[in-house]
Protein backbone atom coordinates (compact mmCIF):
# COMPACT_ATOMS: atom_id res chain seq x y z
CA UNK A 1 0.00 0.00 0.00
CA UNK A 2 1.28 3.47 -0.91
CA UNK A 3 0.64 5.05 2.56
CA UNK A 4 4.40 2.55 3.79
CA UNK A 5 5.72 5.56 1.01
CA UNK A 6 5.45 8.20 3.95
CA UNK A 7 8.30 5.11 5.77
CA UNK A 8 11.19 5.70 3.27
CA UNK A 9 14.02 6.31 4.40
CA UNK A 10 15.92 8.14 1.01
CA UNK A 11 12.69 10.79 1.67
CA UNK A 12 13.13 11.24 4.68
CA UNK A 13 16.52 12.10 4.37
CA UNK A 14 16.04 14.59 1.62
CA UNK A 15 13.58 16.42 3.90
CA UNK A 16 16.22 16.65 7.18
CA UNK A 17 18.69 18.08 4.93
CA UNK A 18 16.32 20.65 3.65
CA UNK A 19 15.30 21.36 6.97
CA UNK A 20 19.41 21.68 7.84
CA UNK A 21 19.21 24.11 4.85
CA UNK A 22 16.98 26.33 5.65
CA UNK A 23 16.91 26.38 9.62
CA UNK A 24 18.92 30.05 10.29
CA UNK A 25 18.13 30.77 13.58
CA UNK A 26 17.53 29.08 16.68
CA UNK A 27 13.89 27.53 16.89
CA UNK A 28 11.74 26.05 19.08
CA UNK A 29 9.17 23.40 18.14
CA UNK A 30 6.22 21.94 20.09
CA UNK A 31 4.60 18.67 18.94
CA UNK A 32 1.28 18.69 20.63
CA UNK A 33 0.43 15.52 20.66
CA UNK A 34 2.40 12.11 22.85
CA UNK A 35 2.06 9.78 19.32
CA UNK A 36 4.26 12.46 17.71
CA UNK A 37 6.07 12.18 20.60
CA UNK A 38 6.88 9.07 20.79
CA UNK A 39 7.04 8.69 16.49
CA UNK A 40 10.07 11.14 17.03
CA UNK A 41 11.76 9.88 18.86
CA UNK A 42 11.00 6.05 17.86
CA UNK A 43 12.70 7.08 14.62
CA UNK A 44 15.01 9.34 16.24
CA UNK A 45 13.92 12.39 14.56
CA UNK A 46 15.17 14.52 17.64
CA UNK A 47 19.03 14.12 16.62
CA UNK A 48 18.52 14.20 12.87
CA UNK A 49 17.62 17.55 13.85
CA UNK A 50 20.33 20.15 13.56
CA UNK A 51 21.41 21.70 16.38
CA UNK A 52 19.44 24.81 16.47
CA UNK A 53 15.85 23.37 15.89
CA UNK A 54 14.73 22.24 19.23
CA UNK A 55 11.39 19.96 19.66
CA UNK A 56 9.45 20.27 22.87
CA UNK A 57 6.71 18.00 23.95
CA UNK A 58 3.39 19.34 24.39
CA UNK A 59 0.32 18.32 26.48
CA UNK A 60 -1.37 15.90 24.40
CA UNK A 61 -1.68 12.99 26.20
CA UNK A 62 -5.16 12.27 27.66
CA UNK A 63 -4.07 10.02 30.17
CA UNK A 64 -1.12 11.88 31.73
CA UNK A 65 -3.32 15.14 31.50
CA UNK A 66 -6.31 13.15 33.64
CA UNK A 67 -5.42 14.67 37.25
CA UNK A 68 -4.90 13.07 40.21
CA UNK A 69 -8.59 13.62 42.03
CA UNK A 70 -10.16 12.13 38.97
CA UNK A 71 -7.86 9.26 39.04
CA UNK A 72 -8.66 8.55 42.60
CA UNK A 73 -12.60 9.73 42.04
CA UNK A 74 -12.34 6.62 39.60
CA UNK A 75 -10.50 4.22 41.46
CA UNK A 76 -13.32 4.73 43.84
CA UNK A 77 -16.21 4.07 41.71
CA UNK A 78 -14.50 0.66 40.88
CA UNK A 79 -15.06 0.11 44.69
CA UNK A 80 -18.27 0.79 45.11
CA UNK A 81 -20.82 -2.76 45.28
CA UNK A 82 -22.59 -4.00 41.67
CA UNK A 83 -20.32 -1.54 39.61
CA UNK A 84 -18.40 -2.66 36.51
CA UNK A 85 -15.54 -0.25 35.42
CA UNK A 86 -14.99 -0.38 32.17
CA UNK A 87 -11.80 1.21 30.70
CA UNK A 88 -9.35 1.54 27.79
CA UNK A 89 -6.20 -0.34 29.27
CA UNK A 90 -3.72 2.44 28.87
CA UNK A 91 -5.37 3.85 32.52
CA UNK A 92 -5.45 0.82 34.75
CA UNK A 93 -1.53 1.30 35.54
CA UNK A 94 -1.76 4.74 36.24
CA UNK A 95 -0.80 5.44 39.81
CA UNK A 96 -3.99 7.17 42.33
CA UNK A 97 -2.81 8.86 45.37
CA UNK A 98 -2.86 5.18 47.22
CA UNK A 99 -3.02 2.11 44.41
CA UNK A 100 -3.65 1.89 40.91
CA UNK A 101 -7.07 0.80 39.46
CA UNK A 102 -4.92 -2.96 38.46
CA UNK A 103 -4.28 -3.16 42.12
CA UNK A 104 -7.72 -2.09 43.25
CA UNK A 105 -8.43 -4.38 40.62
CA UNK A 106 -6.62 -6.98 42.71
CA UNK A 107 -8.28 -6.08 45.87
CA UNK A 108 -12.01 -6.96 44.59
CA UNK A 109 -13.08 -4.11 42.25
CA UNK A 110 -14.78 -5.23 38.66
CA UNK A 111 -12.45 -4.15 36.36
CA UNK A 112 -13.08 -4.53 32.61
CA UNK A 113 -10.75 -3.62 29.77
CA UNK A 114 -12.29 -2.94 26.54
CA UNK A 115 -11.13 -1.98 23.33
CA UNK A 116 -14.45 0.30 22.19
CA UNK A 117 -16.68 2.01 24.72
CA UNK A 118 -19.55 -0.13 22.40
CA UNK A 119 -17.76 -2.95 24.01
CA UNK A 120 -18.92 -1.99 27.28
CA UNK A 121 -22.52 -0.93 26.27
CA UNK A 122 -22.83 -4.35 24.66
CA UNK A 123 -21.46 -5.33 28.66
CA UNK A 124 -23.67 -3.60 30.74
CA UNK A 125 -26.81 -4.94 27.79
CA UNK A 126 -25.68 -8.52 28.51
CA UNK A 127 -25.44 -7.67 32.66
CA UNK A 128 -28.52 -6.00 33.83
CA UNK A 129 -27.46 -6.51 37.62
CA UNK A 130 -24.05 -4.88 36.75
CA UNK A 131 -23.68 -0.88 36.74
CA UNK A 132 -21.28 -0.79 33.99
CA UNK A 133 -19.66 2.84 34.53
CA UNK A 134 -17.04 3.70 31.35
CA UNK A 135 -13.78 5.45 31.70
CA UNK A 136 -14.46 8.69 29.38
CA UNK A 137 -10.55 9.52 28.86
CA UNK A 138 -9.42 11.02 25.66
CA UNK A 139 -9.29 14.25 23.37
CA UNK A 140 -11.58 15.24 20.12
CA UNK A 141 -10.50 11.87 18.56
CA UNK A 142 -12.15 9.42 21.16
CA UNK A 143 -14.82 11.21 22.73
CA UNK A 144 -17.14 11.52 19.74
CA UNK A 145 -17.22 7.41 20.03
CA UNK A 146 -17.80 7.74 23.53
CA UNK A 147 -20.65 10.33 22.55
CA UNK A 148 -21.77 7.42 20.33
CA UNK A 149 -22.06 4.86 22.83
CA UNK A 150 -24.00 7.46 25.06
CA UNK A 151 -26.67 7.55 22.36
CA UNK A 152 -26.72 3.30 21.76
CA UNK A 153 -26.94 2.72 25.60
CA UNK A 154 -29.97 5.25 25.54
CA UNK A 155 -31.18 3.50 22.33
CA UNK A 156 -31.22 0.27 24.22
CA UNK A 157 -32.82 2.22 27.36
CA UNK A 158 -30.38 0.87 29.34
CA UNK A 159 -30.83 2.51 32.68
CA UNK A 160 -27.30 0.71 33.72
CA UNK A 161 -24.60 2.46 31.56
CA UNK A 162 -22.72 5.45 32.65
CA UNK A 163 -19.91 7.60 31.36
CA UNK A 164 -17.60 9.22 33.93
CA UNK A 165 -16.25 11.75 31.64
CA UNK A 166 -12.32 13.01 32.08
CA UNK A 167 -12.41 14.08 28.24
CA UNK A 168 -11.13 17.33 27.72
CA UNK A 169 -10.23 19.61 24.44
CA UNK A 170 -7.27 19.84 22.64
CA UNK A 171 -7.10 23.47 22.23
CA UNK A 172 -6.98 25.15 25.78
CA UNK A 173 -4.24 22.85 26.51
CA UNK A 174 -2.28 24.32 23.73
CA UNK A 175 -3.73 27.67 24.64
CA UNK A 176 -2.83 27.63 28.44
CA UNK A 177 0.87 26.76 27.65
CA UNK A 178 1.02 29.95 25.10
CA UNK A 179 -1.14 32.21 27.95
CA UNK A 180 1.56 31.39 30.51
CA UNK A 181 4.31 31.81 28.19
CA UNK A 182 6.74 29.95 30.46
CA UNK A 183 7.87 28.17 27.16
CA UNK A 184 8.26 30.48 23.78
CA UNK A 185 7.29 28.35 20.79
CA UNK A 186 7.75 29.82 17.11
CA UNK A 187 5.77 26.47 15.61
CA UNK A 188 3.94 23.91 16.54
CA UNK A 189 3.18 20.66 14.89
CA UNK A 190 -0.75 19.59 14.96
CA UNK A 191 -1.77 16.51 16.27
CA UNK A 192 -3.54 14.90 13.14
CA UNK A 193 -6.06 12.46 14.58
CA UNK A 194 -7.60 15.11 16.65
CA UNK A 195 -7.38 16.77 13.58
CA UNK A 196 -9.57 14.54 11.67
CA UNK A 197 -12.39 15.40 13.94
CA UNK A 198 -12.10 19.32 14.14
CA UNK A 199 -10.37 19.83 11.35
CA UNK A 200 -7.27 22.43 10.27
CA UNK A 201 -10.05 25.32 11.23
CA UNK A 202 -9.71 23.76 14.57
CA UNK A 203 -5.93 25.01 15.05
CA UNK A 204 -6.61 28.60 13.07
CA UNK A 205 -6.29 30.44 16.42
CA UNK A 206 -2.85 29.38 16.55
CA UNK A 207 -2.09 32.20 13.65
CA UNK A 208 -4.71 34.09 14.45
CA UNK A 209 -4.54 34.59 18.06
CA UNK A 210 -0.68 33.77 18.72
CA UNK A 211 0.96 34.25 15.95
CA UNK A 212 2.34 31.38 15.47
CA UNK A 213 2.75 28.87 12.65
CA UNK A 214 1.11 25.33 12.89
CA UNK A 215 1.25 22.48 10.59
CA UNK A 216 -0.91 19.23 11.16
CA UNK A 217 0.47 16.43 10.24
CA UNK A 218 0.43 12.44 10.17
CA UNK A 219 2.28 10.12 12.18
CA UNK A 220 4.98 8.59 9.73
CA UNK A 221 8.66 9.77 9.76
CA UNK A 222 8.22 11.60 6.09
CA UNK A 223 4.78 13.47 7.83
CA UNK A 224 6.83 14.71 10.75
CA UNK A 225 9.77 15.93 9.08
CA UNK A 226 7.62 17.62 6.11
CA UNK A 227 5.98 19.37 8.91
CA UNK A 228 9.05 20.75 10.71
CA UNK A 229 10.35 21.75 7.60
CA UNK A 230 7.15 23.94 6.65
CA UNK A 231 7.51 25.10 10.46
CA UNK A 232 11.42 25.96 10.04
CA UNK A 233 10.27 28.05 7.19
CA UNK A 234 7.38 29.27 8.28
CA UNK A 235 8.79 30.71 11.44
CA UNK A 236 12.37 31.86 9.67
CA UNK A 237 10.18 34.03 7.00
CA UNK A 238 7.80 35.47 10.10
CA UNK A 239 4.71 33.75 8.76
CA UNK A 240 2.17 32.67 10.90
CA UNK A 241 -0.10 29.99 8.80
CA UNK A 242 -2.34 26.97 9.64
CA UNK A 243 -0.95 24.43 7.34
CA UNK A 244 -2.45 20.66 6.62
CA UNK A 245 0.39 18.15 6.03
CA UNK A 246 -2.29 15.63 6.42
CA UNK A 247 -4.46 15.72 3.72
CA UNK A 248 -4.98 12.57 3.12
CA UNK A 249 -7.04 12.24 6.22
CA UNK A 250 -7.16 15.86 7.45
CA UNK A 251 -9.83 18.17 5.83
CA UNK A 252 -10.42 22.14 6.52
CA UNK A 253 -13.89 21.17 8.81
CA UNK A 254 -12.68 17.77 9.84
CA UNK A 255 -15.61 15.14 10.91
CA UNK A 256 -19.25 16.92 10.84
CA UNK A 257 -20.91 13.94 11.84
CA UNK A 258 -18.42 12.97 14.59
CA UNK A 259 -18.85 16.58 15.80
CA UNK A 260 -22.43 16.39 16.12
CA UNK A 261 -22.69 13.31 18.16
CA UNK A 262 -19.58 14.53 20.12
CA UNK A 263 -21.26 18.08 20.94
CA UNK A 264 -25.03 16.15 21.07
CA UNK A 265 -23.68 14.53 24.41
CA UNK A 266 -21.02 16.61 25.72
CA UNK A 267 -20.72 20.64 26.15
CA UNK A 268 -17.30 23.00 27.68
CA UNK A 269 -17.02 22.51 31.35
CA UNK A 270 -14.20 23.49 33.69
CA UNK A 271 -11.83 20.70 33.79
CA UNK A 272 -8.50 19.66 36.35
CA UNK A 273 -5.38 19.44 34.28
CA UNK A 274 -2.68 17.35 35.85
CA UNK A 275 0.21 20.25 34.93
CA UNK A 276 -2.01 23.14 34.56
CA UNK A 277 -4.75 23.42 37.10
CA UNK A 278 -7.95 24.36 36.96
CA UNK A 279 -9.33 25.84 33.22
CA UNK A 280 -12.61 27.15 32.53
CA UNK A 281 -14.50 25.33 29.37
CA UNK A 282 -11.41 22.60 28.67
CA UNK A 283 -12.99 19.96 30.40
CA UNK A 284 -16.14 17.82 28.39
CA UNK A 285 -19.24 17.41 30.49
CA UNK A 286 -22.29 14.91 30.01
CA UNK A 287 -25.06 17.64 28.80
CA UNK A 288 -27.82 17.72 31.79
CA UNK A 289 -30.50 16.22 29.39
CA UNK A 290 -28.50 13.00 29.78
CA UNK A 291 -27.77 13.00 33.32
CA UNK A 292 -28.84 9.49 33.03
CA UNK A 293 -25.50 8.59 31.78
CA UNK A 294 -23.53 11.00 33.63
CA UNK A 295 -21.51 8.59 36.45
CA UNK A 296 -20.37 11.96 38.34
CA UNK A 297 -24.15 12.44 39.19
CA UNK A 298 -25.71 8.89 39.52
CA UNK A 299 -22.74 8.24 41.75
CA UNK A 300 -20.83 9.94 45.09
CA UNK A 301 -17.98 11.08 44.49
CA UNK A 302 -16.64 10.94 47.93
CA UNK A 303 -13.67 13.96 48.89
CA UNK A 304 -10.72 12.11 48.32
CA UNK A 305 -7.46 14.02 49.58
CA UNK A 306 -5.54 13.36 46.79
CA UNK A 307 -1.96 13.68 46.31
CA UNK A 308 0.34 13.36 43.30
CA UNK A 309 3.23 11.30 43.91
CA UNK A 310 6.34 12.88 45.82
CA UNK A 311 9.03 14.24 43.07
CA UNK A 312 6.78 13.39 39.88
CA UNK A 313 7.68 16.44 37.63
CA UNK A 314 4.92 14.82 34.44
CA UNK A 315 3.42 17.94 35.47
CA UNK A 316 6.32 20.44 34.13
CA UNK A 317 7.35 17.31 31.48
CA UNK A 318 3.68 18.37 29.99
CA UNK A 319 4.00 22.19 29.78
CA UNK A 320 7.11 21.75 28.19
CA UNK A 321 9.24 23.14 30.96
CA UNK A 322 11.19 20.56 30.95
CA UNK A 323 12.64 17.11 29.46
CA UNK A 324 11.77 14.04 31.15
CA UNK A 325 15.26 13.01 32.13
CA UNK A 326 15.51 16.49 34.19
CA UNK A 327 12.59 14.83 36.23
CA UNK A 328 15.03 13.30 39.23
CA UNK A 329 12.44 9.91 39.26
CA UNK A 330 13.31 8.88 35.81
CA UNK A 331 14.92 6.12 35.05
CA UNK A 332 15.70 5.56 38.96
CA UNK A 333 12.46 5.86 41.17
CA UNK A 334 10.05 5.64 37.59
CA UNK A 335 10.27 2.82 35.02
CA UNK A 336 7.87 1.43 32.36
CA UNK A 337 7.75 -1.73 34.99
CA UNK A 338 7.34 0.74 37.76
CA UNK A 339 5.63 4.01 36.93
CA UNK A 340 5.02 6.71 39.59
CA UNK A 341 2.96 9.33 37.19
CA UNK A 342 0.79 8.76 34.28
CA UNK A 343 3.57 10.12 31.95
CA UNK A 344 4.95 7.04 32.22
CA UNK A 345 2.66 4.75 31.94
CA UNK A 346 0.90 5.91 29.03
CA UNK A 347 1.98 4.87 24.98
CA UNK A 348 1.78 8.43 24.62
CA UNK A 349 3.58 9.83 27.47
CA UNK A 350 6.80 11.58 26.96
CA UNK A 351 8.30 9.80 29.80
CA UNK A 352 7.79 6.57 28.33
CA UNK A 353 9.06 7.58 24.94
CA UNK A 354 12.46 9.12 26.13
CA UNK A 355 12.65 5.61 28.66
CA UNK A 356 12.37 3.74 25.82
CA UNK A 357 13.77 4.99 22.71
CA UNK A 358 16.45 7.46 24.24
CA UNK A 359 19.96 6.12 24.55
CA UNK A 360 21.64 6.15 27.69
CA UNK A 361 24.34 7.81 27.79
CA UNK B 1 -5.11 7.32 22.87
CA UNK B 2 -5.26 9.48 19.84
CA UNK B 3 -3.60 6.74 17.59
CA UNK B 4 -6.03 5.67 14.86
CA UNK B 5 -4.96 2.47 12.30
CA UNK B 6 -5.98 2.19 8.74
CA UNK B 7 -7.94 -0.74 7.90
CA UNK B 8 -9.43 -1.07 4.62
CA UNK B 9 -13.75 -1.79 4.47
CA UNK B 10 -14.76 -5.44 3.62
CA UNK B 11 -18.25 -5.00 3.72
CA UNK B 12 -21.14 -2.76 5.45
CA UNK B 13 -24.41 -3.98 7.06
CA UNK B 14 -26.06 -0.87 8.52
CA UNK B 15 -23.81 1.08 10.49
CA UNK B 16 -21.56 -2.04 10.70
CA UNK B 17 -18.52 -2.63 9.01
CA UNK B 18 -15.98 -5.70 8.51
CA UNK B 19 -12.62 -3.92 8.08
CA UNK B 20 -9.22 -5.68 7.41
CA UNK B 21 -5.92 -4.22 9.21
CA UNK B 22 -3.71 -5.90 6.96
CA UNK B 23 -4.85 -9.56 7.83
CA UNK B 24 -6.76 -9.05 10.87
CA UNK B 25 -10.45 -8.48 10.19
CA UNK B 26 -12.52 -6.53 12.76
CA UNK B 27 -15.84 -5.54 13.32
CA UNK B 28 -16.15 -1.96 14.09
CA UNK B 29 -19.08 1.55 13.63
CA UNK B 30 -19.40 3.57 11.09
CA UNK B 31 -22.06 5.46 13.01
CA UNK B 32 -19.08 8.40 12.94
CA UNK B 33 -18.62 8.26 9.50
CA UNK B 34 -21.55 7.02 7.33
CA UNK B 35 -20.44 7.92 4.02
CA UNK B 36 -17.55 5.22 4.06
CA UNK B 37 -17.73 2.82 1.58
CA UNK B 38 -17.01 -0.58 0.79
CA UNK B 39 -13.37 -0.43 -0.33
CA UNK B 40 -12.81 2.88 1.43
CA UNK B 41 -9.43 2.87 3.57
CA UNK B 42 -10.68 4.25 6.68
CA UNK B 43 -8.55 5.06 10.16
CA UNK B 44 -10.12 3.22 12.88
CA UNK B 45 -10.11 4.21 16.60
CA UNK B 46 -11.58 2.32 19.51
CA UNK B 47 -13.56 0.67 17.51
CA UNK B 48 -14.72 3.48 15.25
CA UNK B 49 -13.35 4.75 11.56
CA UNK B 50 -12.94 8.18 12.08
CA UNK B 51 -11.85 9.54 8.84
CA UNK B 52 -11.43 8.22 4.92
CA UNK B 53 -8.00 7.88 3.70
CA UNK B 54 -7.74 9.87 0.58
CA UNK B 55 -5.16 7.84 -1.47
CA UNK B 56 -5.04 10.06 -4.26
CA UNK B 57 -4.25 13.00 -1.86
CA UNK B 58 -1.58 10.81 -0.53
CA UNK B 59 -0.24 10.30 -4.08
CA UNK B 60 -0.31 13.92 -4.46
CA UNK B 61 1.85 14.47 -1.39
CA UNK B 62 4.51 11.82 -2.31
CA UNK B 63 4.78 13.05 -6.17
CA UNK B 64 5.31 16.71 -4.86
CA UNK B 65 7.97 15.48 -1.93
CA UNK B 66 9.82 12.77 -5.00
CA UNK B 67 10.24 15.78 -7.66
CA UNK B 68 11.45 17.95 -5.13
CA UNK B 69 14.79 15.65 -4.31
CA UNK B 70 15.26 15.82 -8.51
Amino acid sequence: MRLAHFRDPLLAHQIIDEIHDVANRPLVLMEFCGGHTHAIMQHGIRQLMPKNVKLLSGPGCPVCVTSQRDIDHAIALSQLPDVTLATFGDMVRVPGTRFTLQEASAGGSQVLIVYSPLDAVRYAQEHPQKQVIFLGVGFETTAPGVAASVLQAQTLRLSNYTVFSMHKYTPPGMKAILDTAEICLDGVIGPGHVSTIIGLNGWRFLPADYNIPVVVTGFEPVDILLAIRELVKLATSDQAKAVNAYQRSVSPDGNPAALEIMNQIFEPVEADWRGFGLMPKSGMGIRSVLHDFDAAIRFHLADIPSREPPGCRCGDVLRGIIEPPKCPLFRQACTPEHPKGPCMVSDEGACSAYFLYQELE
Amino acid sequence: MCLAIPAQILSIDGFQAEVEFGGVHRVISLQLLPQAQIGDYVLVHTGFAISIINLEEARITLDILRQKGD
